[in-house]
């Protein structure tokens, strides 16, 4: 069993997810609360990598954060070291990769919020961020959750955009789905079997979880 | 404090709203059909809505001027709005609901102001539930003290108690009353039915097509309307051309001569000329029915007819009656039982001379 692929793996998801809850939430509520009427470009953009091959995706970041680029250069100014073949830039890359399984599940959650509770609570003299954190978002836990999960399992079997950016460096940037791989390549089919079955318990686990949690955890009973 | 308003803005379907108020302190009912402009107004005044033109002032301090860019957001106003469907908080509870306007307020001082109106409203017992777990005229309750614990200086009530039974309905109407008593801050309150301005309100505006059709209070304006329109609105049934034949002017009435039919009716005087046309409207449920020509009544209008159709709804029987014209008359359904009317039946028509209110044919303009 490779568990410094598990443990790259699990490091990257975690680290994913926290920073798709921190930019998804104002993206999902730019998205849904705002008027401008190009709206729908960035709607596209968001939702780019569902329908991109990973190749493609891949190849356009690599490009991006490569040594000749100028986020390339500039990071590596910064840090001393190029991004493309790094955990940084698997980060990175993973993050647009999984942004819309984060986006799309809080902006459709964010829209079923009963737009009189928000202007009821402006009506209490609550500003847009308090009515936010106070009525928005605790209503939107479920698309919430359910955001992060379906990112953090993206995240976790993403395969062609790591090969393309983060190529396979043991420790570094080779992830399960790799490794798995690479056992297969290597005719070593009972080592690729175990490695499988772990991501596949662990995968039900973790929705098994979220589904029991997320089981209407207040009911409203209908207007009288 | 008064709140004074001018209002113009297109509304969705095709008209404008075009209203001018002024509302006192005190209970104001708006009254009108659905689609009148009534939540539009409601809206407007609250800030959750822009209006295309006007002013609005509660006192002195003006809340939004076209003309002057003065647009103050609706979470500055300081007044409440209580919507149609409540709007309370589901995931708080009723106490976390009413804390939830009094963010600038320490712990401590929230707790008092909580309590207070909880009490006010009839509500103490519940401050630990949640909005789920409450009777629907409780909700209402919260909702309305939760409106109320920022002491706002205008209060908005979109349609609130509508879903609630008469009785609910006047017993919330008189908390708010007895709290608004100390205050006296403008209550404006939407209502599509009629009763409701008759038992909840001092003063009633009328929307039509978003334009002020009448103003005044409930008996003067609903009882008495002076447009057709708003005869209809305020529940009248009938509606009668008729020519005027005679003026009995130390009576105080006239005789009118209904257009369909031979029909004469003794209806209250009004400044007109023998031969003028006029329009004469008749609550259906002011109309009595006899099996035998009654004698020794005071009533003046006595005449026989024929009923074409009965049909029960709820608790009113509505009978049509044929004679020279038909006239819809509601009855209840013990009445109809004891004097065991039929369809076909011949019967005589019981109106009194007050029963009979004329009206003007258009939308405004004053009676002739």
């Amino acid at each position: 069993m490779d568990w410094s692929a598990i443990g790259l793996s699990i490091r990257l998801a975690t680290i994913v997810c926290v920073i798709l809850l921190v930019i998804g939430l104002p993206i999902a509520y730019w998205l849904t609360f705002s008027r401008w009427r190009w709206k729908f470009l960035v709607e596209s953009v968001v939702a780019l990598p569902i329908v991109l091959p990973p190749t493609v995706l891949g190849f356009y970041v690599l490009m991006a954060i490569g040594s000749r680029s100028p986020l390339g250069r500039a990071w590596e100014r910064w840090t001393g070291h190029g991004l493309a073949f790094t955990f940084e830039g698997l980060v990175l890359a993973s993050i647009l990769y999984s942004l819309p399984f984060a986006v799309q599940p809080i902006a459709a959650a964010f829209s079923q919020v009963d737009t009189s509770l928000i202007e009821a609570a402006s009506t209490l003299g609550s500003s847009r961020l308090r009515t936010c954190f106070r009525i928005i978002v605790p209503l939107s836990v479920e698309g919430i959750i359910t955001g992060i999960v379906l990112s953090f399992a993206h995240t976790l079997g993403e395969f062609g955009v790591v090969l393309m950016v983060g190529g396979n460096l043991p420790g570094v940037t080779r992830t399960v789905s790799i490794a798995i791989y690479d056992q297969v390549q290597g005719f070593q089919y009972a080592e690729a079997n175990a490695t499988a079955l772990l991501l596949l318990f662990f995968s039900f686990a973790v929705l098994s979880v979220v589904y029991a949690m997320t089981r209407k955890p207040w009911a409203v009973a209908p207007l009288s | 404090m008064t709140l004074s308003a001018s209002i113009q803005t297109r509304l969705s379907d095709g008209f404008m709203l075009d209203v001018r108020l002024s509302v006192a302190p005190g209970i104001t009912m708006v009254f009108g059909e659905s689609g009148s402009g009534k939540t539009t107004m409601l809206r407007c005044l609250a800030g959750l809505r822009r209006p295309d033109r006007g002013h609005l002032a509660i006192g002195d301090q003006v809340l939004f001027d076209a003309d002057r860019h003065v647009d103050i957001a609706v979470q500055h106003r300081s007044l409440g709005y209580v919507f149609q469907h409540l709007a309370l908080f589901p995931h708080m509870t009723v106490e976390q609901n009413l804390h939830y306007g009094l963010a600038s307020l320490d712990l401590k001082a929230r707790r008092a102001r909580a309590a207070s109106i909880a009490d006010s409203f009839r509500i103490a017992h519940l401050l630990h539930r949640k909005p789920g777990e409450i009777s629907g005229g409780e909700r209402q309750r919260t909702a309305l003290a939760r409106s109320l614990v920022t002491d706002p200086r205008l209060l908005l009530l979109d349609e609130p108690l509508s879903a609630l039974d008469h009785v609910t309905q006047s017993r919330i109407i008189e908390d708010l009353r007895v709290w608004n008593a100390a205050r006296g801050i403008p209550i404006l309150y939407v209502t599509h039915s009629h009763r409701e301005v008759f038992a909840l309100g001092e003063h009633v505006i009328v929307l039509q097509h978003g334009k002020i059709l009448a103003e005044g209070p409930p008996q003067e304006v609903l009882e008495a309307p002076a447009h057709e329109s708003l005869a209809q609105l305020a529940g009248f049934e009938n509606f009668f051309d008729a020519t005027v034949t005679s003026l009995r002017a130390d009576g105080g009435t006239m005789h009118c001569r209904l257009a369909e039919g031979q029909t004469d009716l003794e209806v209250p005087l009004a400044r007109t000329e023998p031969g003028a046309d006029v329009r004469i409207a008749v609550r259906a449920g002011d109309i009595l029915l006899a099996t035998e020509e009654p004698r020794g009544l005071s009533a003046r209008n006595v005449f026989p007819g024929e009923i074409t159709s009965m049909q029960r709804e709820g608790a009113t029987v509505i009978l049509m009656v044929q004679a020279g014209c038909p006239f819809e008359v509601h009855l209840t359904p013990g009445a109809c039982e004891a004097l065991q009317l039929t369809s076909g039946q011949r019967v005589w028509l019981v109106i009194k001379t007050h029963s009979c209110r004329l009206v003007s044919k258009g939308q405004s303009g004053p009676l002739p």
